[in-house]
């Protein structure tokens, strides 16, 4: 795709609306989304949901077309040719995700069904084998639920114990809290790369470097970051990286879990089945190499070529131009609602990706959300699971509005828009 | 389909803002806690059984509009009524809220929370309308805690079932 240099084209926006900092056409990317079109309840829709799911393009439609309609069968299992050519696609996609977020080799990509299976990956491979009774697990409040129960699952069985880096009022990270928390029995950090709850982007580069110093290995769950940010995995130096398809303009049922080849060698299958084995008798099964040791049974083969084509439609625009309009957005937004009378925003962190979660005074969030799904505006109310991040701001929930590349200032201003709408009803 | 908006009409927001029999009972005979996981919701249900007759009802807690504004209308309605009254009215507020009672052409006791009648079309919201009722529900049978989400409870009500 080549969109970079075309001047954003005059849209019916307020007189509010700045031109955004970046060359980036907004239009076009959104010509490429059909379901923007789409008039769920009769109104155009206003999507600011995409930290739960993202939408998808057409090309990466297509593509998952294309391949039901002439390329599919089983893969890794016969010798015929449309076998050998799903086979050779499912691949290629590994490959243009080891490509994507910067992987040594191709087989450090796992294929899995999304963030949280990669993070039960983990945990069941690598944990459960190399965690024991008194060791120590590092998590932060930030965490979504998925990277917090598996690791207390794993704590329960093996009666170690989890230590929580806490964050301060604005969402940030206490560095040196986190510190403070490794001692010998330290065996793990698991950290999210952006919060889903707050958006705040944590220092994971500083963090893995502090954790190796120690000897400690560390998960990164990335699945707020890889949609919005360009992601190298050998300079993070990080040994596990998760993250979702779904999330990243690509299907659900896919995502990945990267693991340092050296590390993923030594860990134990999580799953039992077929394609994970060399060898089979009923005295001893001999496992499979890396990574179908870890990808039992038939995998999600359409949608981990269908996100090879994301990532493919994602590089063409470019992630840094992404980054820079979400930037805007994010920035154009915060400005508004600041401004605005009776509106909270929660999570004020310096570094901050793509999302912004609020309170109104006096009115409920899930109020607020089937009041802004009125005006067609989809965000997010609840917890986010990320409960511990609500009690740490001591609300029940919030309204969280979050923004993907295809997003429009004019979005941003019928957020604040209806957000003044709620506050009517409710004055 | 209803206009969503006509659920945040002015008794709703007028319970909401000014939620009668809102408080604690010393001494109550019956009580329950009711929470919906889902949401946050939670409120506190306390009341006084004279016999077969409610004489004394409070609740308190934090939730939506629409929960605390059925709450509190809820309460409003079952004081001074016989336990039975109170039963039919959770299982007729429950079958209006669930769709399965057109409170239009069938016959009820609901009187002023038909206003709640619009919140069919809004599945997610079906829960925090009823929450308060199931909570009665379990305060009468004398359940000390309930929940939206306990499967074996009388009162569950999946999303979606409308």
């Amino acid at each position: 795709m080549n969109m970079s240099q075309t001047a954003i084209e005059a849209a019916p926006e307020s007189a509010l609306t700045p031109q955004p900092a970046t060359a980036f056409d907004v239009e076009r990317v959104r010509a490429d989304f059909p379901i923007l079109g789409a008039r769920p309840g009769g109104k155009p829709l206003i999507y600011l949901d995409n930290a739960a799911s993202s939408q998808m393009p057409q090309q990466v439609i297509d593509r998952l077309v294309r391949y039901q309609m002439s390329q599919h069968a089983n893969i890794h299992r016969a010798v015929h040719t449309l076998s050998e050519m799903a086979t050779a696609e499912y691949e290629e996609a590994r490959r243009k995700l080891a490509r994507f977020i910067n992987a040594r080799e191709e087989r450090e990509v796992i294929f899995t069904s999304g963030t949280t299976e990669s993070i039960n990956l983990a945990m069941h491979g690598y944990g459960r084998k190399f965690i024991g009774a008194g060791d120590e697990i590092i998590l932060t409040t930030l965490e979504h639920h998925s990277n917090i129960v598996p690791w207390q699952m794993l704590a329960e069985e093996k009666g170690a114990k989890i230590r929580v880096a806490p964050i301060d009022d604005a969402g940030e990270l206490l560095i040196d809290e986190y510190e403070k928390l490794f001692n010998e029995h330290t065996k793990l950090v698991g950290v999210a790369h952006v919060s889903n709850a707050l958006g705040t982007v944590n220092p994971v580069k500083q963090m893995i470097a502090y954790a190796h110093a120690r000897g400690v290995p560390v998960l990164v769950d990335g699945a707020q970051a890889v949609p919005h940010m360009k992601v190298d995995v050998q300079d993070l130096d990080c040994d596990f990286y998760a993250f979702s398809g779904h999330k990243l303009c690509g299907p659900t049922g896919i995502g990945v879990l990267y693991g340092k080849a050296a590390l993923l060698e030594r860990m134990q299958p999580f799953k039992g089945g077929g394609d994970m084995i060399l060898s089979v008798t009923f005295e001893k099964t001999t496992y499979n190499v890396t990574p179908q040791k870890f990808e039992a049974g038939t995998p999600p083969i359409a949608a981990a070529i269908g996100l090879g084509a994301a990532v493919d439609y994602l590089s063409g625009i470019g992630l840094d131009a992404i980054a820079a309009h979400e930037r805007a957005l994010l920035d154009y937004a915060t400005a508004l609602l600041r401004g605005m009378p009776g509106v909270r925003i929660i999570g004020t962190a310096r570094e901050k990706a793509a999302v912004l979660s609020f309170a109104l005074e006096g009115v409920h969030p899930h109020d607020v959300g089937t009041l802004l799904n009125e005006d067609g505006v989809a965000v997010r109310t609840g917890h986010h699971c990320a409960q511990p991040v609500m009690q740490r701001f001591k609300v029940p929930a919030t309204s969280r509005a979050s923004f993907a590349f295809y997003n429009t200032m004019a979005e941003v201003d019928a957020l604040a828009a209806g957000i003044r709408n709620v506050q009517k009803v409710f004055c | 389909m209803a206009d969503p908006k006509s659920m945040y009409q002015e008794v709703i927001l007028d319970h909401n803002r000014k939620p009668r029999n809102y408080g604690t009972l010393d001494h109550a005979s019956h009580h329950a806690k009711g929470h919906n996981p889902l949401c946050g919701d939670h409120l506190s249900l306390a009341l006084n059984l004279d016999g077969e007759r409610i004489t004394a009802i409070a609740f308190e807690g934090e939730s939506c509009a629409i929960c605390k504004a059925s709450a509190s209308m809820m309460t409003a309605n079952v004081k001074g009524k016989t336990r039975q009254d109170a039963e039919t009215l959770i299982q007729e507020f429950r079958d209006m809220a669930t769709g399965q009672l057109d409170t239009g052409k069938q016959a009820h006791h609901l009187g002023r929370l038909t206003v709640f009648a619009g919140v069919r079309d809004l599945p997610t919201r079906v829960k925090c309308a009823i929450l308060p009722w199931h909570t009665l529900h379990a305060a009468l049978h004398s359940v000390a805690d309930t929940s939206t989400e306990s499967e074996n409870d009388p009162m569950h009500a999946p999303i979606g079932d409308a």
